[in-house]
């Protein structure tokens, strides 16, 4: 397979028929679980991913006392997968989660001081939490887009003191300030193809996840796999994340209606 | 004020009655046989893998296969989130599970094999085992896997004195008590494959919730039914 | 295309024939008098035997079969061999060429990881093992070319009636096809076009295998795309 993936490579083409520079298409239906505070079901072609929010009141940590948190978990869900063994996270399903993460705390998405209740007291933690659902490649982008559109689609629970009235959601959403996108690439031999199908990934030698936000920042990288890309390869990557970005925030737009 | 005709359960159903159940087949690409099952606000969606080699080998059977359930309550799923990964209910649901399926489904001619069936619950609003073992039903019939008949999942039991079927969470949490009792039944083979129960009853009223139980389970074989040969329509694949 | 034989869609456990004088065939099992479905398939009655033919399936090898596989590890007298069943199966020194092969070569020199390999089942054990032998001219590596995954359920019409169906298949789309019966394809042509157009021809077949008069549809059916 990998051979062949070469072979038409040499064509500018791809086993899907994609370009080199084609993302499939994504799909988003938010609210697909109405016991999480925020929602949402994603897929880029066949790749499924749940990604749901869910809001506790807790102490601050003592070096940010106005300040709220946010945890992001990845479940390597073998029902996604025929190829995925149960037991402790592997090494691979860690770098996902973490990777993500880093998409989103880096680039500052949610404004911590405003998820503040009570100075020094009480402050809101947000927690995502990542289920895949079936797997064709792409688990990084696919991941990351859910994350943000359930956090788009969160609202903030109603409270009593210092406790949460799940059920009861305000119409206040969550506080965020910008949508980092994360675009994921590998190398297969000498081509380098964004948004990797399965073979694409499974067989690839390098692969490289790119998250930005705004028009020109980037906030975080991770290259993956034990092949290698030269800098030109990286820079080129890297513009065309930016060049890929549009696409992708269109089909979050709706997501993003709403008083913060 | 005495409400004689008045449903004395919060959504205004029967006792007999079921929520609103909702299936459908072939949802998980990836996997040999998949479904979706609704019942009131919960969910359960499974996807069955297999027959495959079955890892660890120390879990291999000589002369036969290994139906082997994984129950998973997704951390959103409920009001207070619950950490990611199996924790021991899971894992107890996950045993449960299996033993109310393996006896339905032929497994003799796969010795050493497993035949893996993935039980996600993305929203939870009680009856998630059940919802889980009626999904499972439906996967393993899509996947093609041999099975004796196919198999109803419900939760029957009591709320005071009241002996009724499909208890919501509100139900199960009724102050003056409540029993659970979830079941499995098999139709075809007329065996009840999976039994608990968690409250305080009378022998009178439990004898009578096991009737209901094994009706509902009938009903639900009935609805399966529809949805397996609604897909398959003539032979043609929609 | 017409729904000629619409055959029924039964259910497991479903009641097909009552009556010692019925024959359990495949996929139905008996319970005292009755005949039940045991899978989720289509019902089938040749005089007293009564079958069900599947809808979906993992492969289940047999004797006899000629598969296509991935080699996806070489030792140093086999090759593992994944040929979509639920174990891997085994092509021992002995069965993997035509001509002979020394004790100690290094056998990737033959058949690597990644290679696809045309080869025929030669014995299944009771653990569903398989071992698979290339002695015959017809099997042998694949060059490299694109491989697509059908329901193997689906092979006997994407072959058709004395191979109608492929020839038919070759000819329209312009490219060399190999089906191995374990729902593994291979597809060389010329151009890309042609590879995509055979694998959405294949693809076609498989949907509406239920239909006869499916091989004349096709030619047009291709016809068409071609535009």
């Amino acid at each position: 397979m990998k051979q062949y993936i070469e072979k038409i490579g040499k064509e500018g083409l791809r086993i899907d028929g994609r370009g080199f520079d084609d993302f499939r298409e994504v799909k988003i239906e938010t609210g697909v679980s109405k016991k999480a505070e925020g929602s949402a079901m994603i897929s880029i072609g066949n790749t499924r991913v749940m990604a749901g929010v869910k809001m506790e009141l807790g102490e601050p940590y003592s070096d940010s006392p106005d300040e709220g948190s946010l945890m992001v978990t990845f479940e390597e869900a073998q029902i996604a997968s025929p190829d995925w063994e149960g037991g402790p996270p592997s090494l691979e399903a860690i770098e996902i989660a973490r990777t993500v993460d880093r998409g989103i705390r880096e680039s500052h998405m949610v404004d911590f001081k405003k998820l503040c209740v009570k100075k020094g007291e009480l402050v809101w933690k947000v927690f995502i939490d990542i289920y895949p659902f079936n797997y064709d490649g792409n688990i990084i982008d696919a991941c990351s887009i859910a994350a943000i559109a359930a956090l788009l689609d969160a609202k903030v629970p109603k409270i009593k003191g210092d406790k949460v009235l799940y059920g009861e959601l305000t119409k206040e959403k969550l506080p965020v300030i910008k949508v980092p996108i994360t675009t994921t690439f590998v190398k297969v031999g000498d081509f380098i193809m964004v948004d990797p199908s399965l073979k694409e990934e499974v067989l690839m030698d390098a692969r490289l996840s790119v998250s930005t936000s705004g028009k020109d920042k980037i906030n975080a990288m991770q290259k993956s796999g034990s092949g290698g890309f030269t800098p030109d390869e990286v820079k080129a990557m890297i513009d065309k994340s930016f060049k890929i970005r549009p696409a992708i925030e269109e089909a979050l737009k709706p997501l993003q209606g709403g008083k913060k | 004020m005495t409400k004689t005709n008045k449903s004395l359960r919060p959504d205004g159903r029967k006792e007999d009655e079921m929520r609103k159940i909702s299936m459908e087949v072939g949802v998980i690409p990836n996997a040999n046989g998949s479904a979706k099952f609704k019942i009131g606000k919960t969910i359960a969606i499974a996807g069955v893998y297999g027959p495959r080699e079955l890892h660890p080998r120390r879990l291999r059977l000589a002369d036969t296969g290994l139906l082997r359930c994984n129950y998973d309550l997704m951390s959103f799923s409920v009001s207070d989130r619950k950490r990611p990964g199996p924790g021991r209910r899971d894992k107890e649901l996950s045993l449960v599970s299996s033993n109310a399926l393996t006896s339905v489904v032929f497994l003799d001619k796969y010795d050493m094999q497993v035949i893996d069936v993935f039980i996600q619950i993305p929203q939870a609003d009680a009856g998630t085992r059940c919802a889980g073992i009626c999904a499972a039903s439906l996967a393993l019939a899509d996947a093609g896997i041999p099975m004796r008949g196919m198999a109803g999942s419900i939760s029957v039991g009591a709320i005071g004195k009241t002996v009724v079927v499909d208890l919501t969470k509100e139900e199960e949490d009724w102050a003056e008590g409540a029993t659970d009792v979830p079941l499995t039944y098999c139709p075809k083979t007329g065996t009840i494959t999976h039994l608990q129960l968690d409250g305080e009853i009378t022998k009178k009223d439990l004898f009578k919730a096991i009737d209901m139980g094994v009706k509902s389970a009938e009903e639900l074989v009935e609805m399966q039914e529809k949805v397996l040969k609604e897909k398959y329509d003539g032979g043609a694949l929609k | 295309m017409t729904d000629e034989k619409k055959r029924e869609v039964v259910i497991p456990g479903e009641v097909l024939a009552k009556g010692m004088e019925f024959l359990p065939g495949y996929g139905t099992h008996r319970v005292e008098e009755e005949i039940r479905a045991s899978l989720l398939g289509l019902k089938d009655m040749k005089g007293s035997v009564v079958k069900v033919i599947p809808l979906k399936g993992t492969y289940i090898p047999k004797r006899g079969d000629k598969v296509i596989g991935e080699v996806v590890e070489v030792s140093h007298n086999s090759w593992s061999i994944d040929i979509k069943a639920p174990l891997n199966a085994n092509l021992g020194i002995a069965d993997a060429t035509r001509s002979y092969i020394e004790n100690g070569e290094d056998l990737s020199r033959y058949y690597r990881v990644g290679d696809y390999v045309y080869a025929e089942v030669i014995s299944v054990g009771k653990d569903g093992f398989s071992r698979l032998r290339m002695k015959d001219r017809m099997f042998k590596r694949l060059d490299v070319g694109m491989i697509i995954e059908i329901n193997p359920v689906k092979v006997p019409r994407v072959i058709g009636k004395r191979g109608s169906m492929v020839k038919l298949l070759k000819d329209e789309t312009s490219t060399s096809l190999i089906i191995g019966q374990n729902g593994l394809v291979w597809i060389k042509g010329d151009t890309r076009q042609s590879e995509l157009l055979a694998k959405k021809a294949i693809k076609y077949v498989e949907e509406k295998a239920h239909l006869t008069g499916l091989t004349d549809a096709m030619q047009e059916k291709i016809g068409e795309w071609k535009k």
